[in-house]
């Protein structure tokens, strides 16, 4: 089983060289020269006022716990969905359904609830 | 609870929009305070093209004048002409004969549409939609030709002078300005289909940027941002000059003063332009393009070599120039952003003793640092490329 | 260990050969689209291949320019971030199947670089490791126009994974597999069979999704180069800038292929199934070759009309028959050569291969139609604002997958 994943890992180091390589022939090829306009920060001329390393209002913290919560819904849903049919042909089919039916009611009552909060409005 | 709270305090950043920025037509500068997405704050600044046209302009003489007035707006640089000479023969009190009037409104109106050509078309490139706007550029391009045939230049014509023009239209222009109005119509209906029930442009639009009524005449808009926010102003109308009131035409009027109705005014306006233009051709009869005025004319040449006055009112018109009686006068027409005044101070000497220029994007771009407060960054670019600044006219 | 690593190398080659032609085919379709001739002036010796040649001298031009490295930036970061966004990109790949799979000497052998039974869960992996890359870019650059950009594609593909994972389950419930293989072939060879028309609305959400993972316009808002100067890769330069650049379409040619792999049949030729193209393999084989050197006649004729001398006056004249009389040749000689030889008669193995190489055509062409797909969608719509694309994500797509996995589950229910 194991093994069907070293193609994956000669891929890799193989993806990795070839980016390496990228990296390096630029590095290499390119004439060096010491500018300090290269140096400065861009922002449209002026110097900037301020870093950009600061703590931001992103609302980033609220996608990505959003993000986390309903991917991992996904995730579930992924074997579930895949043995769906089996379960179908077997009889079992509307129990199933059911069942992730209930999941999934949950987490529309989430959804709903975040909505609500207006943990949506992006503005 | 406490501690939570403070670790979740953030910090607003100051963010350059500008001078060397893609959505920055020319050399603007805004200095936004973000929160997020969010603009709590912006402080624009202008001055980065400044050139010092009225100062400059004091120490020229009236004819010298004309070609800086190109670079004002040199999206429609033949309005700044026409303005300016219009101004000075106000002066002056000299009319100009009717052909040469005709000309200057065929030639105001195609540069009223390469104007909103450009600016609708940099709009959409600034919302994301970059194929409009070499459907316009095309088409602008075939005007600059038509107009280059005419004055001989691109961009920087300097056409008219002061009692006329430089030099008459060739035979086929008319026929030429007509066929091409025809491509005209079918870029903007092209680009007009491409956006107008667009759901992404309509949601970058709409209710984006509003200005009231209200707030409109209070910032002094004037041109296209006004009329979109419901105010029918507009000078050809309201105070009609060179034959304007001759002219059946409309004024596209529109509600909400959004960004999209600023673009849809312009649609529109490039339409009643092409209106325009194709009567005036029409009445077009043979003539002189030139006033006979002897204080602005050059003498014809048998007569400065055949006779003492002549020779006299030559020397005077090269080494002197124009001098107008001395005197004020203020003269604005309506240019394709907006109210375009010229207010000239003569002192009965050959250079102007003051010239100053109402441009019309001044109090667009003044008013631009209010009218995105609140708003997202991607609506400050949106908004802006409505507003159709022009940095050569707005810095001087 | 040689054939895994030629079942790497020969797809990556092939992908990475794609890359220069796509930004071909962009520049030239952008231009078509708009009225413009686009490039056509980059030449060797009078041959300009259409433009094609200004891929080339693209790359030659990065890789010479001046290799900047600001004082400013979070060097380590920020020389990880386009290698992490380049090496992502180039790994996708591994569990695309090319073809049917075939049996040399009993064994079955894959078209595919690495035969995971995890399959589309690994091309998800990946692809969210995409936004790695961004994210390091944007924030090691230490400027607030990339730091913005980075932040807006990272919200922007984490909403966005959720989309294409729901719309995923609906396509994973009808096909019943994780192996993408397995999904090709329960959609059959009939069109009318395949996913677009079964699960339509899966097929927008995925597609959607798609187009915002690979952050193309109308969802090019990281870059959003009217807005953000150039996004999160404002301060990069050289062939760093170019890695990323690559990585984009990387990131489309995948894009593509997984739109054709689950929606329109992957490498399934319309109409004619695996065992019908084995069966017919000698047929078939006869009437491709003939097709082919009509195909290279036509082609070169075409090319041919083309010609004038005297038309710039250099070598450029005589461009289009270097490439057209040889093509016309190629047409000729394949096409007498097919008419004398008359029918073909294969081995089961040849025949198989035949096979696999109809497909691997097939599923070739599907992935270029939705190449440029792509292209054709960046060039005529406006893009969308930050708060109007997490909208679209979470209030439109989200509920919309759950809805059409509710109505997938009782349609299969109902059966």
């Amino acid at each position: 089983m194991i093994s069907s994943y070293v193609p994956i890992l000669v891929l890799f180091v193989f993806a990795g060289l070839f980016a390496g390589a990228f990296l390096g022939i630029s590095a290499l090829l390119g004439p060096k020269k010491k500018s300090h306009a290269g140096d400065s920060i861009y922002e449209c001329g002026p110097a900037p006022v301020g870093g950009a390393r600061e703590r931001f209002s992103v609302k980033f913290f609220l996608v990505a716990i959003l993000f986390i919560l309903f991917d991992i819904e996904v995730v579930f849903l992924f074997p579930w969905a895949i043995l769906f049919r089996q379960f179908v042909n077997e009889g079992m089919g509307l129990f199933v359904f059911v069942e992730m039916a209930v999941f999934l009611v949950i987490l529309v009552l989430g959804y709903i609830f975040v909505w609500r909060k207006r943990a949506l409005d992006w503005r | 609870m406490n501690t939570a709270k403070r670790e979740l305090e953030t910090n607003t950043m100051l963010l350059n929009l500008g001078p060397s920025h893609p959505a920055m037509h020319g050399a603007l500068r805004t200095q936004i305070e973000l929160d997020g997405e969010l603009i709590v704050r912006a402080a624009s600044e202008m001055g980065y093209l400044h050139r010092c046209f009225e100062k400059h302009s004091e120490h020229s003489t009236y004819q010298q004048v004309i070609p800086y007035t190109d670079r004002l707006n040199y999206l429609s640089a033949l309005m700044n002409n026409v303005g300016y000479c219009r101004a000075v023969e106000k002066l002056l009190g000299i009319e100009t004969p009717e052909r040469c009037i005709l000309i200057r409104v065929v030639m105001c109106e195609l540069s009223r549409i390469m104007d909103h050509l450009v600016c609708v078309g940099t709009n959409l490139v600034d919302i994301g939609a970059l194929t409009n706007f070499w459907y316009f550029f095309n088409v602008r391009e075939k005007i600059y030709t038509l107009i280059e045939k005419v004055t001989g230049a691109r961009l920087t014509y300097a056409y008219t002078r002061i009692g006329g023009v430089a030099r008459d239209i060739y035979p086929d222009f008319p026929a030429e300005v007509k066929s091409v109005l025809k491509e005209v119509d079918q870029a903007v209906n092209d680009v007009r289909g491409l956006v107008v029930n667009n759901r992404i442009f309509v949601e970058r639009t709409v209710d984006v940027g509003r200005v009231t009524k209200q707030q409109a005449i209070e910032w002094g808009f004037t041109g296209p941002c006004l009329r979109a926010s419901g105010v029918p102003h507009d000078l050809r109308k309201s105070e009609p000059y060179y034959l304007y009131n001759e002219f059946d035409f409309d004024i596209p009027i529109a509600e909400n003063g959004d960004t999209y109705d600023r673009t849809m005014v312009r649609f529109e306006e490039i339409r009643q332009s092409g209106r325009i233009i194709h009567q005036a051709l029409d009445r077009l009869r043979p003539g002189p393009v030139h006033s006979d005025d002897p204080r602005v004319v050059m003498p014809p040449k048998e007569e400065v070599y055949g006779s003492i006055e002549g020779l006299m009112r030559h020397f005077k018109l090269i080494m002197h120039g124009i001098e107008p009686p001395p005197g004020e006068v203020y003269s604005a027409t309506e240019a394709a952003n907006g109210e375009l005044g010229f207010y000239i101070v003569s002192d009965g000497s050959m250079h102007p003793y003051r010239i100053k220029v109402r441009p019309p994007c001044f109090p667009l771009f003044a008013a631009f640092e209010k009218m995105i407060e609140g708003l997202m960054v991607a609506d400050a670019i949106a908004i802006l490329g409505s507003l159709n600044i022009v940095v050569g006219e707005l810095d001087r | 260990m040689l054939i895994i690593i030629l079942k790497i190398l020969i797809p990556f080659l092939i992908i990475f050969n794609m890359i220069p032609f796509l930004i071909w085919l962009e520049r030239k379709g952008s231009a078509y689209i708009q009225d413009r001739h686009g490039p056509n002036r980059a030449a060797f010796f009078g041959i300009r291949l259409g433009g094609m040649l200004h891929s080339l001298a693209d790359v030659l031009k990065l890789i010479t320019k001046e290799d900047i490295i600001p004082l400013h930036v979070h060097k380590p970061f920020y020389l990880l971030a386009p290698f992490l966004a380049l090496t992502v990109a180039c790994v996708t790949y591994a569990v695309v199947p090319f073809a049917h799979p075939i049996e040399i000497n009993g064994e079955p052998f894959t078209f595919q670089a690495a035969d995971l039974n995890v399959g589309i869960l690994y091309i998800l992996a990946m692809a969210s490791l995409g936004v790695y890359g961004v994210m390091l870019a944007g924030w090691s650059s230490n400027n607030k126009y990339s730091l913005l950009g980075g932040v807006r594609s990272s919200a922007q593909m984490l909403s966005y994974e959720i989309a294409m994972g729901l719309s995923l389950i609906s396509v994973l419930m009808v096909g019943g597999s994780l192996e993408l293989n397995n999904l090709v072939i329960s959609q059959g060879a009939t069109p009318w069979s395949w996913n677009f028309l079964t699960q339509p609305v899966a097929f927008f959400l995925f597609t959607t999704a798609a187009f915002a993972e690979t952050n193309r316009n109308p969802f090019d808002l990281p870059e959003g180069e009217s807005e953000l100067v150039a996004g999160y890769h404002t301060e990069y330069s050289s062939m760093k800038f170019a890695m990323f650049f690559m990585a984009e379409y990387a990131h489309v040619i995948m894009a593509s292929a997984l739109i054709a792999l689950l929606f329109f049949g992957g490498w399934q030729v319309p109409l004619m199934s695996t065992d019908f193209l084995r069966e017919q393999a000698g047929l078939g084989l006869y009437i491709l070759l003939l097709a082919h050197g009509i195909l290279f006649m036509v082609a070169g004729i075409f090319l041919l009309t083309w010609f004038k001398k005297g038309k710039y006056g250099d070598l450029r004249d005589y461009e289009v028959l270097v490439w057209g009389i040889p093509l016309v040749l190629a047409g000729l000689g394949l096409s007498l050569y097919t008419l004398l030889h008359g029918s073909f008669d294969l081995t089961p193995l040849g025949s198989q291969i035949f096979a696999a190489v109809v497909q691997f055509m097939t599923f070739m062409a599907k992935i270029l139609f939705f190449c440029w797909f792509f292209i054709w969608i960046r060039w005529t719509l406006p893009r969308f604002r930050y708060d109007q694309l997490m909208g679209l994500g979470w209030k439109v797509m989200l509920p919309l997958g759950l809805m059409n996995l509710a109505v997938t589950g009782i349609i299969l229910l109902m059966r």
